[in-house]
C-alpha cells in the first residue's frame, strides 16, 4: 500500500496532470467569478459584501482540510518513518498557509461593514490565527535545524499538536458566543444556505481546490528534485 | 450594469478589495513556486550534462531519475 506511494510513480503522475489541473483550475475559476460576482443575488440583510464569503469561506475551508491532512500524514511519518509523507507534508503546506492568509485578511474585510471591526478577538477569528502560527512553525521547523531528523520531529510534533486547534476552529461558534454565525453548510443536518449562493460557493471551493492541488504537485516536483540533485552529487 | 458590478450597492471596495487579495495571493504562490521548480529542473540539468559517462549511466538506470529526465528538455534517454 505505502509502495503505491513511491516518488518513482507519483512522478509520472505529476507530469501526467499538472498541466491538466492548470486549465481545469483556470475553467472552474473564471466559471466560479463569474457566479460569485455577477450571477449569485445579494442577500436582503448584508447585501452585495455577502460575495467576499465565496472567497473567505472555501479559503478556510482548505486551509483546514490541508492542516488535518498534514497532521495525519505526521503520525504517519512517526509511525512507519515513512519519507514520502514528509515530502507530501512540506508540499502541502505552502499553499495550505496561504490560504488561511486569505481567509483571515478577507475575512478581516468582510468584517468591517458586516460587524464594524476590522478585527476582534473572537473565537473563531483567534483560533483561525492560531492556525497560521501553527502553519509558520512547520514551515520554520524545517528551516531552523541543519539535522534533517529533528526538524522531521519537530514538523511532526507541531502538526500533531496543532491537531487539536482543528476541532476548535469548527466548533468555536457552537461552544462560545461569537460574533460568526453559526455554519450554514453542514454534512450531518440541514443546510441553511439558499441553493442560489451554494452553487457559486461549491464553483469557488472546487476552484480553490484545484489550485491548491496544482501547487502541491509543483512543490512536490521541485522537493523531489532537491533530493535527486543531492543524489547526483553523492554519485 | 458595470457601474452597478463595481459599485456593488457602495460594497465595491470591500468585494473588489478581497477578490484581488485572493487573486494576487494566487498569482504570487504560482510564480514563486514555479521559480523554485524551474531552478531546481535547471540544477539538475546542468549536474546531469556534468556526470560522466559512467555515472550518467548509473543515474539512468534508476527509475526515478529516468522520471525526471523525460521530463526535461535536454533528456539523455
Amino acid at each position: 500500500m505505502l509502495n503505491y506511494f513511491n516518488p518513482s510513480n507519483t512522478l509520472k503522475v505529476i507530469n501526467k496532470i499538472q498541466k491538466f489541473i492548470f486549465a481545469l483550475f483556470i475553467a472552474v475559476l473564471i466559471l466560479g467569478l463569474f457566479e460569485a460576482l455577477v450571477l449569485s443575488p445579494e442577500d436582503y440583510k448584508q447585501s452585495d459584501s455577502v460575495r467576499i464569503m465565496y472567497v473567505h469561506v472555501p479559503a478556510a475551508w482548505i486551509s483546514l482540510s490541508i492542516f488535518s491532512v498534514i497532521s495525519i500524514l505526521s503520525f504517519g511519518i512517526l509511525i512507519f518513518k515513512n519519507k514520502n509523507f514528509i515530502l507530501i507534508s512540506k508540499s502541502l503546506a505552502p499553499s495550505g498557509f496561504v490560504f488561511n492568509i486569505i481567509a483571515l485578511v478577507t475575512g478581516s474585510i468582510w468584517g468591517k461593514p458586516t460587524w464594524g471591526t476590522w478585527w476582534a478577538w473572537d473565537a473563531r477569528i483567534t483560533s483561525m490565527l492560531l492556525l497560521a502560527v501553527f502553519y509558520l512553525m512547520f514551515m520554520l521547523s524545517w528551516k531552523i535545524f541543519e539535522d534533517e531528523k529533528k526538524s522531521i520531529k519537530l514538523s511532526s510534533y507541531i502538526a500533531i499538536f496543532g491537531l487539536i486547534n482543528v476541532p476548535i476552529i469548527k466548533f468555536s461558534v457552537d461552544w462560545w458566543s461569537t460574533l460568526h454565525q453559526p455554519s450554514s453548510v453542514n454534512v450531518f443536518k440541514e443546510t441553511t444556505i439558499h441553493s442560489t449562493m451554494l452553487m457559486p460557493l461549491g464553483i469557488m471551493t472546487a476552484a480553490f481546490a484545484l489550485f491548491s492541488i496544482l501547487i502541491f504537485l509543483m512543490k512536490y516536483h521541485t522537493e523531489l528534485l532537491k533530493i535527486k540533485n543531492k543524489g547526483l552529487d553523492r554519485l | 450594469m458595470i457601474s452597478e458590478i463595481l459599485n456593488m450597492n457602495g460594497y465595491g471596495l470591500y468585494v473588489w478589495s478581497s477578490f484581488v487579495f485572493t487573486l494576487l495571493s494566487f498569482g504570487t504562490l504560482y510564480f514563486v513556486t514555479k521559480i523554485q521548480l524551474n531552478k531546481e529542473l535547471r540544477n539538475f540539468q546542468t549536474k546531469f550534462k556534468n556526470l560522466d559517462i559512467e555515472k550518467a549511466e548509473i543515474a539512468k538506470k534508476q527509475e526515478i531519475y529516468r522520471g525526471i529526465l523525460s521530463s526535461t528538455s535536454t533528456s539523455k534517454i
